[in-house]
């Protein structure tokens, strides 16, 4: 019997998603054609280390039928080398679709990408809600040999992370509303955060309340985590402090005034219309 | 305008209707947003460009997409990759039913300083094949407010017009303020909405990293100030450089103009002497005009001394914010510590 040989995969690659590219994909989602179940389109990123980073991506048009699966290579190879105009670094790292799970035609379209790069990873993000849940996963794909002869393309699955640091950064909330206002006053965004953190502080002293009452079991993570931050406020003496925070509110209120100063000279240059005599 | 009868429907509004309603918001796509900050982010520090593209909907303008400007080396021919990137990307973008209007442009920022002619003349251009068209300018360093520090500019209507008949240089005081243009009306910000596809919205939600406060937060929260506040004064030292600079180029110019007129009147006077004595001779006098001699100063266009007093007004501005911030927290602090 000719031994059946199950490859060992490259080291134990691991997929990481920037959240743009999450976005861009439910945005080619929502304009897909009529008739079209799902989008498909490349992933653009930086390998490094066995870890993919995907960064970037676009959609391409697709014929999908029983029968055969058809894509635009030209589109595809086109926006590739636009891409590549703006940021070099990053290359062709695989190729994503919407909808659940893995399908017979993918094994053609991931045979087309391993042309364009080594290893592509295929990326399936189910846009259409299965199980209630928008499921993200990665896989990389195997030849199954049978005595040197390609029987079969196998799917793995990899671990796929969803990098939310930017996310973070812009706003989650912003992102979750349809529609929302976005610029929100200093002073109103100051009170919020304040309102948070003192909503924290009072979460975490009830939690105190309660297991030294014994009425909630004592976690031992939990306790050594709010000693350290407690243990983090700076012990300044009252005096020191308060020469502190003088001389900072000083230097601020300096700073305001040389500001209001130069304003109020520029609305006076307005009014005498001085701007545009000469200094004589 | 379409305001008395009852056609509600979207020809009327998107017809010539559009241009005359004035812009009251412009509406960015969430993930058009996502992409405008990695583009400048990652190119930081340079500055780069991109191209925004959407829809003009009665008071709204609605951006749905965006896309990057390749970053112009200068072995390349410029002109001609630009404009062949610009025609294949919008090929491209149609097939896959991406609405391929351009709608402005969007542009990364240093510490917030954008009033630069070349944002005038960026319009101009843009606005002779569009009707209305916006500039997003992004700060990738932020002011560290918590605030995303994303602004749309546009250009007025009375100084666009203005601009466009005389040329942005050529214009003067007396020209802008013959059509009632000051300082102040030349560029105009308008409010930014977000919008998000429901399916855009779910997977957000579905997102959502655990930490309870966003990094957002704990920026607005930290009681440094003085970094923020260094950098913003050696800005405004800037400006106040730039502000002195024009002013010594208007002085020139008076003093120039001035030792010409000096210069004419002189002449006018030897000639009026010449011409005296020939007709004691009874010679014929010679003309009084020499239009040939003194060639008319240029005046320096008074779009500079504009865009710096506003760069500098705009320097205030923030400098305020941080410097109220600091004072607000300053005094939280001592609030809690008598606690």
């Amino acid at each position: 019997m000719a031994p059946f040989i199950l490859p060992v995969g490259s080291a134990a690659t691991t997929v990481r998603v920037q959240p743009v590219v999450l976005f861009n994909v439910c945005d080619a989602y929502v304009r897909r054609n009529e008739g079209q179940e799902r989008v498909i389109g490349t992933l653009l990123g930086v390998i490094s280390d066995g870890v993919i980073d995907v960064r970037n991506c676009y959609a391409v048009p697709h014929d999908e039928s029983s029968e055969r699966v058809a894509v635009d290579i030209t589109h595809h190879q086109l926006l590739a080398g636009l891409q590549a105009k703006v940021n070099p670094k990053e290359v062709v790292v695989g190729w994503y679709s919407t909808g659940d799970g893995v399908s017979g035609s993918d094994a053609l379209i991931q045979d087309f990408y391993s042309r364009e790069c080594q290893n592509p990873v295929h990326v399936t993000i189910d846009t259409t809600l299965q199980n209630q849940s928008l499921a993200i996963k990665a896989y990389i794909s195997r030849a199954l040999l049978l005595a040197e002869k390609q029987l079969a393309t196998e799917f793995v699955q990899v671990d796929c992370e969803v990098k939310t640091a930017d996310l973070g950064s812009l706003g989650v909330d912003l992102m979750e509303k349809e529609i929302s206002e976005k610029v929100q006053h200093d002073a109103d965004s100051l009170e919020t955060c304040i309102s948070q953190l003192s909503l924290c502080l009072e979460q975490a002293s009830e939690y105190v309340d309660k297991v030294v009452e014994g009425k909630q079991k004592p976690d031992q993570a939990i306790g050594r985590s709010l000693a350290e931050a407690v243990s983090q406020v700076p012990f300044i003496s009252k005096t020191d402090l308060e020469q502190l925070t003088n001389d900072s509110a000083q230097d601020v209120l300096l700073i305001m005034y040389l500001s209001n100063l130069v304003r109020t000279q520029l609305a006076l240059a307005d009014r005498l219309g001085t701007a545009a005599l000469p200094l004589l | 305008m379409a305001q008395g009868g009852p056609p509600l429907n979207f020809a009327s509004i998107t017809g010539n209707k559009a241009q005359d309603q004035p812009l009251r918001s412009v509406q960015l796509d969430g993930h058009v947003v996502l992409k405008i900050v990695k583009h400048c982010r990652e190119s930081y520090p340079t500055l780069v460009t991109g191209q925004l593209l959407g829809l003009d909907i009665g008071q709204t303008l609605e951006v749905t997409d965006c896309y990057a400007f390749p970053r112009t080396d200068e072995q390349d021919d410029g002109a001609m990759d630009a404009s062949s990137y610009q025609v294949d990307m919008m090929r491209c973008l149609r097939e896959v039913n991406i609405d391929n209007n351009t709608v402005g442009w969007y542009q990364s920022t240093k510490m917030g300083v954008y009033q630069a002619e070349e944002l005038i003349t960026t319009y101009l251009s843009y606005q002779e094949s569009i009707k209305r068209c916006i500039c997003i300018v992004y700060d990738p360093v932020g002011m560290g407010s918590g605030r995303l520090p994303l602004r749309a500019v546009t250009l007025k209507e009375a100084f666009a017009e203005a601009a466009k008949k005389e040329g942005v240089l050529s214009l003067t005081f007396e020209k802008l303020r013959a059509k009632g243009v000051s300082r102040k009306d030349i560029f105009e910000e308008i409010p930014i909405t977000l919008h998000n596809s429901p399916l855009a919205a779910a997977m957000a939600t579905a997102l959502e990293p655990e930490m309870t406060a966003a990094q957002s937060d704990t920026e607005r929260l930290s009681l440094s100030v003085a970094p923020k506040l260094e950098s913003n004064l050696s800005l405004l030292n800037a400006c106040l450089d730039d502000v002195f600079l024009e002013q010594q180029t208007v002085s020139q110019y008076a003093r120039a103009l001035a030792w010409q007129q000096q210069q004419q009147a002189q002449w006018l006077q030897r000639r009026r002497q010449e011409n005296a004595g020939r007709r004691a001779n009874g010679e014929e006098p010679l003309p009084e005009e020499d239009p040939n001699q003194f060639k008319p100063i240029k005046e320096p266009p008074a779009i500079d001394g504009f865009l710096v007093f506003n760069q500098l007004n705009q320097v205030c501005n923030q400098l305020n914010g941080i410097t109220a911030q600091g004072l607000q927290k300053v005094a939280l602090l001592q609030g809690f510590q008598r606690l």
